[in-house]
């Protein structure tokens, strides 16, 4: 796999060109795992074990840096990306994440995957002072500087989706019931908790059902009847991609026809809408902020066909349908965006400095008019998102681009 | 299986005392990541000397100790976290809750024997997680979002590290649970709990009162690894459903077998085996990938499953079984074990050809 640095430029880049370097130079300063020649970024995710599905998202990283280093690296020094295995289990993420901190003494951790994991390393990094970014996982917790200066979440978080589905709901339907599928574990309850919120006190009374699967279900067809028998006429389906094409599916097979809320985790046309049905997913009604790989009104954007090209260089082979992969790939380039902005200070103090430091940064594979900001008090790289409705073959955006506040 | 000998036993529990205090002078090499890593070996080896007492030395077979030890994990956990319990004490009120489950579960797996039982008890693993996150327990458990803990800290002001504390603080739970275990082992009541496991109608004809010894056997073995599950809580600080699912409860099965069944010694090396294996997997297969040049990802478990293979057909008896019969041999100069040193074939059996997947 050899990349042409034209290649690896038109590809990756788009984030480093908008940039501009407001680094001091001067000497160099490095802590733990940087050096005149490198820069040590430590990593883990289940590569094996019950969610290894997640596994892809620590493929792409890999494939980021070879790239990255391929093209010669950052301001002249390569990425020594480690990544480790923790089968989605707290107690070995905290063993992984010890090995990383302090047997190969990483610069910095990002994108470590799942909610319970982050949670178990939660204390611990923060008492090391290691920057913990861009983690992979949708809770409202991660952005929270006062007591965790060093944690840093990523991506628009469940909660807040939760809230705006909510708020949308209320101001379009006139009585309306709720019926609530949800995946139960931390990630569906985040969900289902915003929503609530964003019902209000008085409006929780307006779920007329509430039901909950296991990921080890072999479908959800029994579910959906229930919330079809108990007359509601919203459906807020929170459920991974699997069970929300089920679910979808089965509501149009017996011919129950509420206004569909989608969550954002479920909304690939790929992998949900068209096992789903296209006729069965009209109207359906999800918050997105990254541009999905299988919309094809995406097709002729450059930044899609720059990571198609990127995809079939680097990762040959991959499903290129898989949304994991646009995720993975635009956390990294803000992470090689923070690194370039370091510059030659490589310390830890200054990492957590530049990644609390973004205006309105641009960003590959991001829904227009959605950037990144951050401040030294807020530590939620996205929290825009748009609401889009099904319509013939592909997501239709539709509004304005909404600019959550977290709680 | 022979005792182990007293000198071997005295060196290693000096050995196990001294180094960690080693740790400010050679930060390196007993470093404190080590350290814990050592401490997460001897959580493991207790929780594979509670099954052993129940598969090696009684013979009833058991998938789903993960069970015990996420019951003995929350106990802890919710004592630290609700009534603000001391860490230490939380031991004991562990080990009695689960000694209480694992009594009351043994009651009706009376009725079921090997492969039945395995059922069963992988049942209660399968069921716990979901147990945890129950919208009634919640309140309590903390459901999905689990209990985040504080670390022990050292006691009485002493000068060491909170990793050199957690790690005397599992070492010495250790040496008292193997020497009790031992000690049980070593009575009536364990010459009847082992009469059980080899011929069972034997021994109630012996007038060994086989519903009592078989329940009460369930209750230690799960009061000791929910001793482990205790100390986990503390050295890991954070409990959540996540990290009690089914692999764990196999994990400890593959300590078991590899260890050695029916030898208290094989505890501790299965404890090590499967923290150590578990740990270098990754590399492994990634070493294989990439300086063997094999086209395809090899998963840890892949990795897992073909050591074990290997070494059960090398030491059908586990690690223990294997050097014993090595020794013996090249004291014997002759070949092969006596046939009658094979305790708990059968049990072993099952219990193999379930690592297989």
């Amino acid at each position: 796999m050899v990349t042409s640095r034209r290649g690896f430029l038109s590809g990756v880049s788009t984030a480093a060109i908008l940039s501009a370097s407001d680094v001091a130079f001067g000497q160099k300063k490095y802590d733990d795992g940087a050096s005149d020649t490198e820069i040590k970024i430590g990593h883990c995710c289940p590569y094996s074990g019950p969610a290894s599905a997640y596994g892809v998202i620590g493929k792409c990283h890999q494939a980021f840096w070879k790239a990255v280093n391929d093209a010669g690296g950052i301001n002249g020094r390569k990425v020594n990306f480690i990544t480790l295995d923790d089968g989605y289990s707290p107690p070995k993420t905290v063993e992984v994440v010890r090995q990383l901190v302090e047997q190969e003494k990483v610069l910095l951790l990002y994108q470590t995957l799942g909610t319970p994991t982050n949670t178990a390393i939660h204390k611990y990094v923060n008492q090391k002072k290691v920057p913990h970014l861009y983690i992979s996982t949708g809770a409202s917790k991660w952005g929270d500087p006062k007591h965790f200066p060093w944690t840093m979440g990523f991506q628009p978080d469940y909660h807040t989706e939760g809230a705006i589905y909510a708020k949308h709901m209320l101001s379009r339907i006139k009585d309306p019931k709720i019926g609530i599928l949800m995946q139960n574990d931390d990630y569906g309850k985040d969900y289902v908790d915003g929503f609530k919120e964003g019902l209000g006190k008085d409006k929780a009374k307006l779920i007329a059902k509430h039901v909950t699967y296991e990921v080890t279900d072999p479908t959800v067809d029994s579910q959906v009847i229930q919330l079809k028998d108990s007359g509601a006429n919203v459906f807020f389906n929170v459920s991974t991609p699997k069970f929300a094409a089920q679910a979808i599916r089965k509501a149009a097979d017996i011919g129950w026809k509420p206004t569909q809320y989608l969550n954002n985790v479920s909304a690939s046309v790929a992998s949900v809408i068209k096992p789903a049905g296209y006729e069965a997913s009209q109207g359906i009604l999800t918050a997105a902020y990254l541009k999905d790989p299988t919309d094809k009104q995406w097709d002729s954007s450059p930044d899609m066909k720059a990571w198609h090209a990127w995809m079939d260089k680097n990762m040959p082979g991959a499903n290129q349908a898989d949304g994991n992969y646009v995720f993975a790939y635009c956390v990294s380039a803000l992470m090689l965006e923070t690194l370039k902005r370091c510059g030659d200070t490589l310390t830890r103090e200054n990492v957590m400095k530049q990644a609390a430091g973004f205006k309105n940064l641009e960003l590959p594979l991001l829904l227009p008019g959605i950037t990144i900001n951050t401040s030294s008090t807020d530590f939620y790289p996205i929290q825009a998102v748009q609401l889009a409705r099904f319509k013939a073959e592909s997501w239709e955006l539709f509004g304005e681009v909404m600019h959550a506040e977290s709680t | 299986m022979p005792p182990f000998p007293k000198k071997w036993l005295i060196v290693l529990l000096v050995l196990g005392f001294g180094i960690p205090l080693l740790n400010p002078l050679m930060p390196d090499v007993v470093s404190s990541y080590r350290l814990f890593l050592v401490s997460t070996m001897i959580i493991a080896a207790i929780a594979v000397l509670g099954l052993n007492l129940l598969t090696g030395f009684n013979g009833q077979i058991s998938l789903g100790h993960g069970a015990f030890y996420a019951v003995g994990a929350y106990a802890a956990a919710i004592l630290m976290d609700q009534y603000d319990v001391p860490y230490y004490a939380t031991l004991p009120i562990a080990a009695v809750i689960c000694f209480v489950v694992g009594y009351l579960f043994g009651q009706p797996a009376l009725k079921l024997e090997g492969h039945y039982l395995a059922l069963a008890t992988f049942a209660l693993a399968l069921s716990v997680p979901q147990i945890l996150k129950y919208k009634w327990l919640e309140g309590i458990t903390g459901g999905v979002q689990g209990i985040v803990l504080s670390k022990p800290e050292p006691p009485f002001g002493l000068p060491l590290s909170e990793d050199q504390w957690l790690y005397y603080y599992c070492f010495i739970v250790m040496v008292i649970l193997f020497w009790i275990s031992h000690n049980i082992l070593n009575s009536r009541s364990g010459r009847a709990m082992m009469a059980i496991r080899d011929y069972p109608i034997a021994a109630d004809t012996m007038g060994i009162n086989l519903r009592l010894y078989k329940t009460v056997t369930f209750g230690i073995s799960a009061a000791i690894t929910g001793i482990a599950g205790a100390l986990s809580a503390s050295a890991i600080a954070f409990v959540a459903p996540d990290s009690f699912n089914i692999f764990l409860s196999i994990k400890f099965l593959i300590g078991l077998v590899v260890g050695g069944i029916g030898s208290l010694a094989g505890c501790v090396v299965g404890g090590i085996f499967y923290v150590l294996v578990d740990n270098s997997a990754q590399a492994l297969s990634t070493f294989i990938k990439n300086d063997l040049g094999l086209q395809f990802d090899l998963s840890a478990y892949t990795v897992f499953g073909i050591l074990l293979i290997a070494l059960m057909y090398m030491m059908p008896m586990g690690i223990v079984g294997g050097v014993y019969a090595a020794m013996r041999s090249l004291r014997r100069g002759s070949k092969g074990p006596a046939p009658s040193e094979r305790p708990a074939v059968a049990a072993s059996k099952p219990a193999a050809s379930r690592q297989g997947h």
